[in-house]
């Protein structure tokens, strides 16, 4: 697969090469804010500090509240690497509370290419999930790593005729990806392949203020960006097929000059996924801008 | 001597603090809208101060023709301000393109269309 991804990710290049890549998300007019849910489709210079997650109640009545950090990282314009890992707070009903870090998240991402005009971009990556990186026993942490090909992907609608005017400050943002687990089955349970899919649909005001119309958005709300956010994951394998479980989240991002903070609803889709309502919040800045000098530009060829 | 480290690592970080991306704030004539008589010029208002050697304007027609004077500058008093003198335009839709670098190099553009007339 990781062959398959490279010469894709080659050929991709060679017929489309990156044009003018700059961090956190632009294509030509259009700016794509760093979502919560949904991986971005660019690579970037930007870090989540942090993210709070109150989950849905679990099938179980276990309640679930989480503290992540994220990193994203430019090695190169158009290569890049991720880090991230979570602190779980986990109270099972009717015994003790259970803390600790769950396993580290890595990932390695390529630029496919960003057109400015159509206002379009992808990226190719290869993301792992760390055996032993975080509390197995108590926080069911995996014992196995997982490596996950990614495929993330953005679009604007801003090529919409100029008689469109309303629609064309949406855009559109996917993933998809497939995990491959190390180990087929942990303490009796199996490790499934899962097939990840998820999009983003986003309404920037800002992109209608200042580059459609404008409507008189003054600031602070002529930078507000909001959207609705999709993920699933269906398990492909080991007895487990088609139990897909997944989230809505609609919300909103405000994006600033050095920063953005983003809130969304938390609405599972189905029993498995949990009950009731959760939600979370984002603290995210734009290392590019804050350190444009230092550790806010790629390491090398910049 | 750790202590040390980080503060020399802070201080390090914050000599570097700088500028950030220049959008759009406002634009003379305003983005998308229509205006009665013909404007003497477009004048654009960032967020960000401008490098005035990497910042221009282009206006162009709906045919692609250029009508602007081809004379974009950063105002030398403000330079969050960019502006170009237009020809003399008749009535009808006119697209402009504007490319800027802040003065942290980071390179941003955009496009938006005014009309003359009715």
């Amino acid at each position: 697969m990781n062959r398959v991804i490279s010469g894709i990710a080659a050929a991709a290049a060679a017929v489309v090469p990156c044009a003018d890549v700059m961090a956190h998300g632009f294509a030509g007019d259009r700016f794509f804010p760093a979502t919560i849910l949904t991986d971005d489709p660019f690579v970037a210079d930007e870090a989540s500090l942090p993210t709070l997650t109150r989950a849905p109640t679990a099938a179980d009545g276990t309640q679930e509240y989480d503290v992540e950090f994220d990193l994203s990282k430019r090695i190169l314009p158009d290569l890049g690497v991720t880090f991230a890992d979570q602190w779980k707070y986990v109270q099972p009903p009717g015994a003790p509370r259970i803390t600790g870090f769950d396993a580290l998240r890595t990932g390695l991402q390529y630029q496919l290419f960003i057109n400015p005009r159509h206002e379009a971009m992808a990226l190719v990556g290869l993301s792992a999930t760390w055996a032993h990186t975080g509390r197995v026993q108590a926080l069911a942490s995996p014992d196995f790593t997982t490596l996950t090909p990614t495929f993330d992907w953005g679009k604007g609608f801003g090529d919409l005729p100029d008689s469109l005017p309303y629609l064309r400050p949406f855009a559109i943002t996917g993933n998809l990806s497939v995990d491959f687990p190390t180990k087929v089955e942990s303490n009796g349970a199996p490790n499934s392949n899962n097939l990840n899919y998820g999009f983003a649909i986003e309404y920037s005001l800002e992109y209608l203020q200042h580059h459609v119309l404008d409507v008189g958005i003054g600031q602070p709300f002529d930078h507000l960006i909001p959207l609705v956010e999709v993920a699933l994951t269906t398990p492909l394998n080991r007895g487990l097929g088609g139990n897909t479980t997944g989230t809505v989240q609609p919300g909103f991002i405000w994006s600033g000059q050095y920063y953005q903070i983003g809130a969304e609803m938390i609405l599972p889709i189905n029993s498995l996924s949990g009950h009731g309502i959760g939600g979370v919040a984002q603290f995210h800045v734009y290392l590019d801008d804050l350190f444009p000098r230092s550790i806010g530009k790629p390491l090398f060829g910049y | 001597m750790r202590k040390l480290f980080l503060i020399s690592a802070f201080a390090a970080l914050a000599t570097s603090l700088a500028h950030a991306h220049a959008f759009l704030d406002h634009a003379t004539p305003a983005v998308g809208r229509t205006v009665p008589t013909p404007p003497p010029a477009v004048t654009i208002w960032f967020t960000q101060e401008l490098e005035p050697a990497f910042s221009s304007i282009e206006v162009q027609d709906q045919s692609g023709g250029r009508v602007d004077a081809g004379d974009a500058q950063v105002d030398p008093k403000d330079a969050t301000i960019l502006r170009v003198s237009l020809k003399p335009l008749p009535p009808g839709k006119y697209r402009v393109f504007w490319r800027v670098v802040s003065v942290d190099t980071h390179p941003t553009e955009g496009t938006f269309t005014f009309t003359v007339g009715s």
